[in-house]
């Protein structure tokens, strides 16, 4: 109930606040001068990015509902292929688009497209408070969690760790969070996690699971950790590169220190649409403008400053 | 008749009709409990599903699920009327095309064409095995026909097309088995009198076989009503935020919607899900009522 009334308190905080700080950017309001745009928008692609696509096509059809704004979910790959074969305007993505495989094909088809950054997808493991386990190393983390693992006690996979059975929370099978997790964070050819696990689709039993059982971890979106922080412990997560550990937060997101998992979602443009579309032009326009508000309703970190001037000039860049 | 006969018919109508007898052995006992609970586990799976959808959706069974579009911003106010509406026109798109082709089709089959001739029988295996084909292979095919014509993605007739493929062997298949039920001294009679192949076909065969027809076609449509694999296919959406107003307007489905919902955790989508399921459920109920109603009313006995 609580939780409930919580989060409508906070849709329009987070919205009036969103509002105030564009407005404070002194933009020059494209929208407000009561211009009637009119037109086809088609967006494609990951369907972790897919929720920020929405929320843009929601925002614009208050101010311009002639848009007509289609979102699909194929996937960054199967995005990616229509997006070059030219049957979308904008492609959603949760990784860059591949060097080697991808990007050729585009070329061949002469499509010209701009990247641009638009927030942080970060995952938080979590476990029992009382756990006296701080950090985690990413082969641990796959020995904890790849399918068929055989750990049931967090001393097996490090000595130093105490002699506490472990019981995994995991979100379903479906869902994007449990998608980055099997697929991108460790090497894992199967994309699957292991299956003794209790798994659910909604992510306060899992919040429920992992503070009431001792031994137990889960993980989830950092913005749902962030909004049950006292209820659970974060793991830090050793960085590949640095060896450093690095607590999951808003800043090791965005500046890419919390790896892996912590990762940039983009949306790609394609020039043309963009020169020759006054409604794609006006919704890419709209969703940068209104960016940090986009992502935080999606329940993404929004780019930091330095971030968010790339991505503008970017935009810029295009026209 | 003697008596005797008609006492024996009387137990055998009896026996069927209360499954009682004086069959008492072990054996049979055993056979009848399975049965039962071939029965029971049945009825009880799609119980425990049904109410626990609908305990699961109940608090989001309200008037924004029908009349608002979805919303990322408002997930307690998230709708699905562009999925809705979406798959009425697929609904009905898909019936005015695949009613009159099926029928015909079924009809030239069973009426018309020389079963002996090879063509024919070429013809017939394959509108059998097409029946059975997975729906996703629909989607493909479909997805291909689109390409040859330069339609794009996600349109309205994209889903029609695919569905329509998906619901046609059906359709053949049961209007071919609705035709045959019709008693041959019908046809022959007509013919008798002096009337043409055609018009015993059009006055007689084709009205006593309405509520086969209607029954099987109707079935047909509420399999195509639940697909979600050939939609995705030819990239029907998972939002759009205006209603399909033509054939070549970009389109989504009330299956897609509720499948792009299973990723996100949030409890309130959760709810709007099953919500949802319970929609789409009462929209195969209604169009399975319209069947019976249609069979109902226009059964005859011979």
């Amino acid at each position: 109930m609580n939780r409930t009334s919580f989060r409508r308190a906070l849709v329009p905080t987070v919205a009036a606040l969103a509002l105030a700080l564009t407005a404070c950017g002194g933009n020059d309001g494209e929208g407000s001068d009561g211009e009637q745009i009119s037109g086809n928008v088609v967006v494609d692609g990951s369907s972790t990015v897919e929720p920020m696509s929405k929320a843009a096509s929601e925002l614009l059809s208050e101010e311009q509902g002639k848009i007509k704004v289609a979102v699909g979910a194929a996937g960054t790959g199967g995005g990616f292929e229509k997006f070059c074969a030219d049957k979308t305007d904008i492609s959603d993505a949760s990784r860059p688009i591949k060097e080697d495989e991808e990007v050729p094909v585009c070329q061949e088809a002469g499509i010209e497209y701009t990247e641009l950054l638009v927030a942080t997808d970060a995952l938080t493991i979590a476990v029992h408070p009382d756990l006296d386990i701080d950090c985690l190393k990413v082969d641990q983390i796959s020995k904890l969690f790849i399918k068929g693992s055989k750990v049931k006690n967090w001393n097996e996979i490090d000595p130093s760790f105490p002699d506490q059975e472990v019981s995994f929370f995991f979100p379903g099978t479906d869902s994007g969070t449990y998608d980055y997790m099997a697929a991108d964070v460790f090497e894992n050819e199967s994309e699957e996690l292991r299956s003794d696990v209790q798994a659910s689709e909604d992510d306060n039993v899992l919040v429920q699971g992992v503070s009431g059982t001792e031994g137990a971890v889960g993980f989830f979106g950092f913005t749902y950790y962030e909004q049950n922080s006292d209820k659970l412990k974060a793991l830090q997560v050793e960085n590949p590169e640095t060896g450093e550990c690095v607590a999951p937060s808003v800043e090791t997101a965005q500046d890419g220190s919390y790896s892996p998992l912590a990762r940039p979602l983009f949306i790609y443009v394609n020039n043309k649409k963009y020169n020759d579309n006054k409604a794609v032009a006006a919704y890419v326009d709209f969703y940068i403008e209104h960016l940090e508000q986009i992502a935080t309703a999606a329940k993404f970190i929004p780019l930091n400053e330095e971030d968010y001037g790339t991505t503008q000039a970017a935009l810029e860049g295009i026209a | 008749m003697s008596a005797a006969t008609v006492a024996a018919r009387e137990t055998t109508a009896h026996t069927i009709a209360t499954g009682k007898s004086r069959d008492r052995t072990p054996g049979s006992l055993i056979f009848l409990i399975a049965l039962w609970l071939s029965l029971f586990f049945g009825i009880a799976v799609l119980t425990v599903l049904l109410v626990d959808t609908a305990i699961k959706g109940l608090p989001r069974m309200d008037g924004n699920l029908l009349t608002e579009y979805d919303s990322t911003l408002f997930p307690e106010k998230h709708g699905f009327r562009a999925g809705i509406l979406g798959s009425i026109w697929l609904m009905l798109g898909t019936a005015l095309f695949t009613v009159p082709l099926g029928i015909a089709a079924a009809t030239y089959l069973e009426e018309f064409a020389d079963n002996k001739k090879w063509y024919n029988r070429i013809i017939e295996i394959n509108i059998q095995n097409l029946a059975a084909v997975p729906a996703i292979v629909y989607g493909i095919l479909a997805l291909g026909v689109m390409g040859l014509f330069g339609l794009a993605d996600g349109l309205v007739i994209g889903g029609i097309l695919a569905l329509s493929l998906l619901t046609l062997p059906i359709i053949i298949i049961t209007t071919r088995e609705a035709l045959r039920a019709v008693p041959s001294e019908i046809r022959q009679g007509s013919l008798a009198l002096g009337a043409t192949v055609w018009q015993t076909t059009w006055r007689n065969s084709l009205p006593s076989a309405v509520p086969g027809i209607a029954t099987g076609t109707i079935l047909g449509l509420s399999r195509a009503i639940g697909e979600a694999a050939p939609l995705v296919m030819v990239g029907i959406f998972v939002s759009v935020r205006f209603d399909p107003a033509s054939l070549t307007d970009m389109a989504s489905a009330l299956p897609i919607q509720i499948y792009g919902l299973a990723s996100n955790s949030q409890e309130a989508y959760q709810q709007a899900a099953n919500a949802a399921i319970i929609v789409l459920l009462l929209m195969v109920l209604g169009l399975n009522a319209l069947a019976i109603f249609i069979r109902n009313k226009f059964q005859r006995s011979w």
